[in-house]
């Protein structure tokens, strides 16, 4: 059903969940939970909730795929048919085949591909709970998960969405980690990725309307939301060998 | 890949009576329910069967009933084997073996009779809810039929009917009514090993096996079957079958509160 | 993110290990103008200028030489496709099947290896495109006919064979069970007490990273074995 557009979605510095506009939503990382990959993540981005597994590197298929001097890695997106308000048809639309492509994009960037000819490095990505962002936390998911299954990596991939958004007098202001109402009724979404150590930008879409300065405002206060990602990936990696080693 | 040694050791500590899994012959996996996972869903489960692990999302929405049934709800089951869940799984289109476990678990649910689907008639003919169970594998180590029965029971039990405004779903207001459910359904799936049966088989059983039967019970009486593998089984052995399913679902009732 | 990471601690893919220019990047790193960064999540082991990274998971890569326990996937025409537990799938040559001479005019091959049959054998060689060609002409590799194979991640395997083959050494004389430790992370136990055998090995798995392992296995195999023995069971 149609909902009206809200007269706002941030006022005096507040959006509509209680958020100021740097603020990220509560994050939770988990590894480790699906025990038959080499490797998975579960994300949670208030209630955006992913869960990513890595197999592989594994034999490649269809064949033509392969490449005699490297791998490839697929990352494919899904949304799962309860994730949502109305019931999405189960398998992948155009909307997801497009998501798994650029991401698979992104995940490249991260891995030694040289190392494993001719083979596939396969990332199932699944939304559990959709509320905004979930390709980004999808990202997330991913790169611990593949760090997780033992892969040779450059760097992690972090991961966030910043937005611009209007006020009761319909100016637009720039805010991080855009969640539901935001991405239906903002201005401007914008999804990007980093490596964080090697400090390159390796994800990047938008859509609405934005001006130069806008964008490198919002791109600023969701770098610092990254930091935070990021020290949440490192955390959640290194819990899972720190326990029981006492 | 599991080779023939590990296939006959499977066979062969069946014997003994004490599995490659240190269970007994007759022995469930423990299990874990937790519902309202998904709070978008109308209802959610997840389950764990030992390692096998599963999600349930149930989604309704307001369809037109078949012309055959044109009082009654509509029942829609679909299950996935994900690539997710196992290096053997392929992503694509469901493939035969998942489109079977969609089957067998809704034939548990609709032929159980659990859901009332005459009382989800909005409008005779013409206005009906249609109920999606979707059920998800998060890892898969065998007998995801029991798993899927559970979760997707557990998530009918807690689902909440959306508000209906005008014919149409208001999904801003609270939704507060249960499903119109009618007592509780589990099933019970086994394998042959040898000349021994095992129920609850994790993957490596399935793969070992010669046959499989899944019973699906509903106070006391069996409500649907699904034989699968490529042998066979004799009347003893589904005496026996039947026998201890009747037992296993007291014990599987209990899980589901 | 400029923090050097010290010896012997867990790190994660880009983390820097050195900066300068005299430590070299060794196994698990990499160079970045001056840094030198981890490429995987492992402990790093910085051995004098040479810094590496133990990588902590991660799928068996085929070496050279490496003793592993594979099985018959196919028999083709001339060769047979041996799965390895490994991105890669190896091929066995009729050449490399026996000590004598296999005339395939006379008997098929599936006479000598069959599909599932499981094999001990060895890498013989790993070519540049990762072609692997496998042998069981080598001292003590055959097929298996007894006993039980039990997988583990193969990042494992090194505590499970331990300092010079310490600790496969301690199971095999506590147990009396025959162990072989398939570098794919394939581990073949047979006679003895399988069931101990199998159990330790599964602790050392799940455990591999902690540390004073070795006494703890020690004090299962006490606790449970029934006393050591000398063996004369050789790797």
């Amino acid at each position: 059903m149609a909902e009206e557009r809200p007269k706002y979605l941030i006022k005096a510095g507040k959006r509509l969940d209680g958020r100021k506009p740097g603020d990220a939503r509560p994050m939770k990382i988990e590894t480790g939970v699906i025990e038959n990959a080499e490797g998975s993540a579960m994300v949670e981005f208030g209630k955006t909730k992913v869960v990513a597994a890595v197999y592989g590197p594994r034999d490649i298929h269809p064949k033509h795929m392969m490449r005699s001097n490297r791998t490839l890695v697929r990352a494919r997106y899904d949304m799962l048919p309860f994730s949502v308000e109305d019931r999405k048809r189960p398998g992948p639309g155009r909307r997801e085949r497009e998501i798994s492509k650029v991401l698979s994009e992104t995940l490249n960037t991260a891995v030694f591909v040289e190392k494993f000819p001719r083979t596939a490095i396969d990332v199932f990505i699944s939304v559990i709970q959709a509320d905004a962002s979930t390709r980004v936390a999808g990202l997330n998911a991913a790169s611990v998960a593949m760090a997780d299954a033992g892969l040779p990596m450059r760097d992690l991939v972090v991961s966030t969405s910043f937005g611009k958004i209007h006020d009761e007098k319909g100016k637009g202001h720039m805010v991080v980690d855009v969640f539901k109402p935001e991405d239906n009724w903002g201005m401007a979404d914008i999804a990007y990725a980093k490596l964080p150590n090697l400090d390159k930008y390796v994800l990047l879409q938008m859509d609405g309307n934005v001006t130069k300065d806008e964008f490198f405002k919002g791109l600023e206060m969701a770098d610092k939301s990254l930091d935070d990602i990021y020290k949440a990936q490192v955390a959640a990696l290194k819990k899972k060998y720190m326990e029981g080693s006492k | 890949m599991i080779g023939d040694l590990t296939k006959k050791n499977i066979i062969d500590s069946v014997k003994t009576g004490v599995r490659i899994d240190g269970r007994k012959i007759d022995e469930f996996r423990p299990i874990k329910i937790e519902t309202g996972v998904v709070t978008k869903a109308e209802g959610s489960a997840m389950v764990e069967l030992g390692k096998s692990k599963v999600i349930v999302g149930i989604k309704m929405g307001i369809g037109e009933p078949f012309s055959d049934r044109p009082d009654q709800g509509v029942l829609m089951t679909n299950a996935e084997l994900t690539a997710m869940s196992a290096n053997e799984f392929e992503p694509g289109p469901p493939s035969p073996d998942a489109i079977e476990l969609a089957r067998v678990i809704d034939r548990a649910i609709r032929e159980s009779k659990v859901i009332d689907l005459e009382k989800l008639c909005v409008k005779k003919g013409e206005q009906v809810w249609m109920i999606f169970v979707d059920i998800y594998t998060i890892n898969a180590d065998g007998n995801i039929f029991d798993a899927g029965v559970l979760g997707a029971f557990a998530a009918l039990a807690t689902a909440k009917i959306p508000v209906l405004k005008d014919g149409v779903v208001d999904r801003e207001a609270a939704a507060k009514k249960s499903l119109p459910l009618d007592g509780k359904v589990v099933s019970t799936t086994f394998a042959k090993l040898g000349d021994k049966i095992v129920v609850d088989p994790i993957r490596k059983e399935e793969l070992s096996m010669e046959a499989r039967l899944t019973i699906g019970v509903k106070d006391g009486n069996i409500v649907s079957l699904q034989k699968g593998g490529e042998g066979g089984f004799n009347k003893k052995e589904l005496e026996e079958m039947f026998e201890r399913s009747l037992k296993h679902s007291k014990a599987l009732l209990k899980t589901l509160g | 993110m400029t923090e050097l990471a010290g010896n012997r601690s867990l790190v994660t893919p880009g983390e820097i290990l050195s900066k300068g220019m005299e430590s070299l990047p060794g196994f698990g790193t990499f160079r970045d103008g001056d840094f030198i960064r981890a490429s995987f999540l492992g402990l790093s082991d910085i051995k004098g200028r040479l810094v590496n990274v133990i990588p902590l998971s991660g799928k068996y890569i085929p070496k050279k030489d490496d003793p592993i326990i594979g099985i018959v996937k196919d028999v083709r025409f001339s060769n047979w496709e041996i799965e390895i537990n490994s991105p890669y799938t190896a091929v066995m040559m009729i050449s490399e099947a026996s000590n004598g001479y296999i005339d395939t005019n006379r008997e098929p091959l599936s006479k000598y290896f069959d599909v599932g049959d499981t094999v001990l054998c060895k890498i013989k060689n790993v070519e540049e495109n990762m072609n692997i060609h496998v042998t069981v002409r080598a001292p003590g590799m055959r097929k298996l006919n007894d006993g039980k194979v039990i997988e583990v991640k193969s990042s494992k395997i090194p505590r499970i064979i331990g300092k010079s083959a310490s600790m496969v050494k301690m199971i095999k004389e506590y147990t009396g069970s025959n162990v072989f430790v398939g570098q794919n992370g394939r581990v073949w136990v047979s006679g003895g007490n399988e069931a101990l055998a199998i159990k330790v090995i599964k602790t050392i798995e799940q455990q591999a990273h902690t540390s004073g392992l070795t006494d703890k296995i020690k004090t299962i195999l006490e606790a449970e074995g029934d006393g050591r023995r000398k063996t004369e069971i050789s790797d």
